[in-house]
């Protein structure tokens, strides 16, 4: 482990990681904190009106007191506790993801471009580092990285979330222990967000490629050649059609070509695809069930996991080729 | 050109007598842009423990032959350093091969101890403690960042870090262009003190040449793309010659065949010889090696003509 700590590879992530901290850990800590905040003031907002409305101070649920309530509760309803405990998690893990989708796409329009325009990239290779390993370096700090960092800033929002809660229900002489503390088992769920980091990261191979590609290729501005070229095409290709002329098929062109070059990076964006292939009706039915670990199974059994992982690769490999070979004249 | 220089140009660039070894070796360097031939097969060697100056005025070529050597661009011809092909075996040959291209090129988030940690991560030769000494002679301090530093300081860093990679070639690109007086006379100080050695060898470009002068002992002149001249410091001695002339022997001191001649005060000239009898030169005036600088003058008339 130390020997793998101290590998020269090792050093390219944790390069990564440095110029990246702000996106990679202090984005996802500034969210977290935002929403923490946010449920703080929500609690103090609830007890001023209820203070206002002249109520005592214990909670109440409609007539009963809530611990007297807990004690006449069901299996049923500690089920329901459990669920909503679930999706709190599940709410941190969302809002983490967003906020890592343009935190990894926008590092990978940088990453191999910011040094070339700053000209530091003469400083990276003055060092005794290939380009392949410079350039899958950077691929595993968005894909693996950066996730796993979001994973553990979800899982402490979370738990800095039930001890919010905790000293409220204290306040309240409400035992946070027996009540909160007893139902709380968030690394089960947590577990498979970590489970899908992988299966996210072979997803999101074709825009890591596509990215990368412009980040190594153009002289200037990434983000428009990446983002300008294919919505362009996409629209030239509708347009085409409307003239009646033979065109690709939009919704394939828009959401296959387009949406995998551009979106494949949004975490668990696999699931669509997987819902439309199993009718898995995840909206309406089991939220969980979208995100199961045979759905993350299935997954791998859809050739466009397989394609895009393929297209991704050789975008990639041709992203390597432009950092060896790219003469900044 | 003119007739001196061109007889010059067709000298082969003779390889530098000392270092039994050499470190590049090319033969027919040649680069192609789209609309311009950067490297005009250019044939030039540079030996083992030599400081070798490669001079030529802008657009002659010397940046992308250092960017052949390093392995940065691709070219035609025969080029090896240390025995390698820098296209093939760029990681390799980084090990042994280290450069400072301009200024200021570390990028500005890092911080010093990130830097240092990163080399010593990724580079199998450096010497962590030997770097940290360097440093210690400095202001730097190991949280800061390189965009809390002025443009001196940050060589300061650089040089401190390549210094203590113990590599057999040294690629310097205009090392102290935009520096003050202090910072370039102690860049060269510390590398003839704390780095040069006789395993070492030190390729140099820089439009400043008296800055280097004392310190090179090989030159490589370049002039569109091919080289004018390749000479060592002792060679360049005994073959060119400067003369000044009183204005009496202006007529005598022609036709000898100056490579170059120029005016110089009291009505007097000053002539460049390449390869004169010194005996003949004595008798027009006071004889002594041109400078780097003079001699490039006149190797290099009629560049911009």
């Amino acid at each position: 482990m130390n020997a793998i700590l101290k590998s020269p590879f090792a050093w390219l992530l944790k390069r990564e990681y440095w110029e990246s901290r702000r996106g990679f850990l202090w984005a996802q800590v500034t969210t977290a904190g935002v929403i923490l905040g946010i449920t703080i003031l929500g609690i103090i907002a609830g007890e001023v009106f209820r203070a206002r409305m002249g109520i005592d101070g214990s909670v109440r649920m409609g007539a009963a007191n809530l611990s007297e309530m807990l004690r006449s509760a069901t299996a049923h309803d500690i089920g329901q506790l459990v669920k909503a405990l679930d999706m709190t998690l599940l709410l941190f893990g969302f809002i983490a993801s967003v906020v890592l989708f343009f935190v990894m796409f926008f590092y990978l329009l940088g990453a191999l471009y910011d040094d070339r325009r700053d000209r530091s990239i003469l400083f990276w290779k003055s060092l005794p580092v290939s380009d392949t390993a410079t350039v899958v370096s950077k691929v595993i700090a968005a894909v693996i990285i950066a996730p796993l960092i979001a994973a553990v800033v979800t899982l402490a929002g979370y738990i800095g979330a039930q001890i919010i809660m905790s000293v409220w229900f204290l306040a309240h002489g409400v035992n946070p222990f027996s009540l909160l503390w007893a139902h709380i088992e968030p690394f089960s769920l947590w577990l498979h967000l970590l489970a899908m980091v992988p299966v996210n990261a072979v997803w999101a191979l074709p825009t890591v490629g596509w990215l990368l590609v412009w980040s190594a290729a153009v002289r200037s501005k990434p983000f428009l050649w990446a983002v300008v070229i294919p919505i362009l095409a996409g629209v030239l290709n509708f347009w085409v059609g409307l003239l009646g002329l033979p065109n690709i098929d939009t919704r394939f062109f828009w959401g296959d070509l387009v949406g995998r070059a551009l979106l494949s990076l949004v975490p668990a964006s696999w699931i669509a695809p997987d819902a439309v292939a199993h009718g898995v009706n995840f909206i309406d039915g089991d939220q969980l069930g979208a995100i199961s670990y045979g759905a993350m199974a299935r997954a791998f059994t859809m050739p466009e996991m397989w394609i895009g992982a393929v297209v991704g690769i050789v975008l990639i490999a041709a992203a390597i080729w432009f950092r060896r070979w790219r003469d900044e004249a | 050109m003119n007739a001196a220089a061109e007889a010059i140009a067709e000298r082969p660039a003779t390889p530098p007598a000392a270092g039994s070894e050499t470190v590049v070796h090319a033969r027919g360097l040649t680069k192609r842009y789209k609309n311009a031939v950067a490297l005009d097969g250019a044939d030039f060697e540079v030996g083992n423990g030599r400081i070798v100056g490669l001079i030529g005025p802008n657009g002659a070529g010397k940046t992308t032959a250092l960017k052949a050597i390093l392995g940065l661009t691709d070219f035609e011809g025969d080029l090896k350093v240390l025995g390698m092909d820098p296209r093939r075996e760029r990681p390799r040959l980084m090990r042994e091969v280290c450069f400072i291209a301009d200024v200021a090129t570390l990028p500005r988030w890092i911080r010093v101890h990130e830097a240092i940690d990163f080399v010593a991560g990724v580079h199998p030769r450096f010497d962590r403690a030997k770097c940290e000494r360097f440093l210690a002679r400095t202001k730097l301090h190991a949280n800061q960042k390189v965009r809390e530093m002025s443009k001196g300081m940050i060589v300061q860093l650089h040089l401190a870090i390549v210094m203590a990679i113990d590599a057999r070639l040294l690629v310097l690109d205009e090392p102290t262009l935009g520096l003050d007086i202090l910072y370039r006379k102690q860049f060269y100080q510390s590398l003839l003190e704390d780095y040069f050695d006789e395993n070492k060898t030190i390729l140099i470009t820089t439009h400043q040449v008296e800055e280097v002068e004392h310190i090179l002992t090989d030159l490589l002149f370049i002039r569109d793309g091919k080289m004018a001249l390749g000479t060592t410091m002792e060679e360049m001695g005994a073959r060119f010659a400067e003369v000044l002339v009183n204005a009496d022997k202006v007529e005598a001191a022609r036709a000898l065949k100056p490579i170059d001649e120029r005016a110089a005060v009291f009505g007097k000239s000053i002539f460049v010889y390449d390869s004169a009898d010194p005996e003949r030169l004595a008798q027009l005036g006071e004889v002594k090696r041109p400078s780097v600088s003079d001699l490039f003058v006149a190797i290099m008339k009629g560049t911009y003509a």
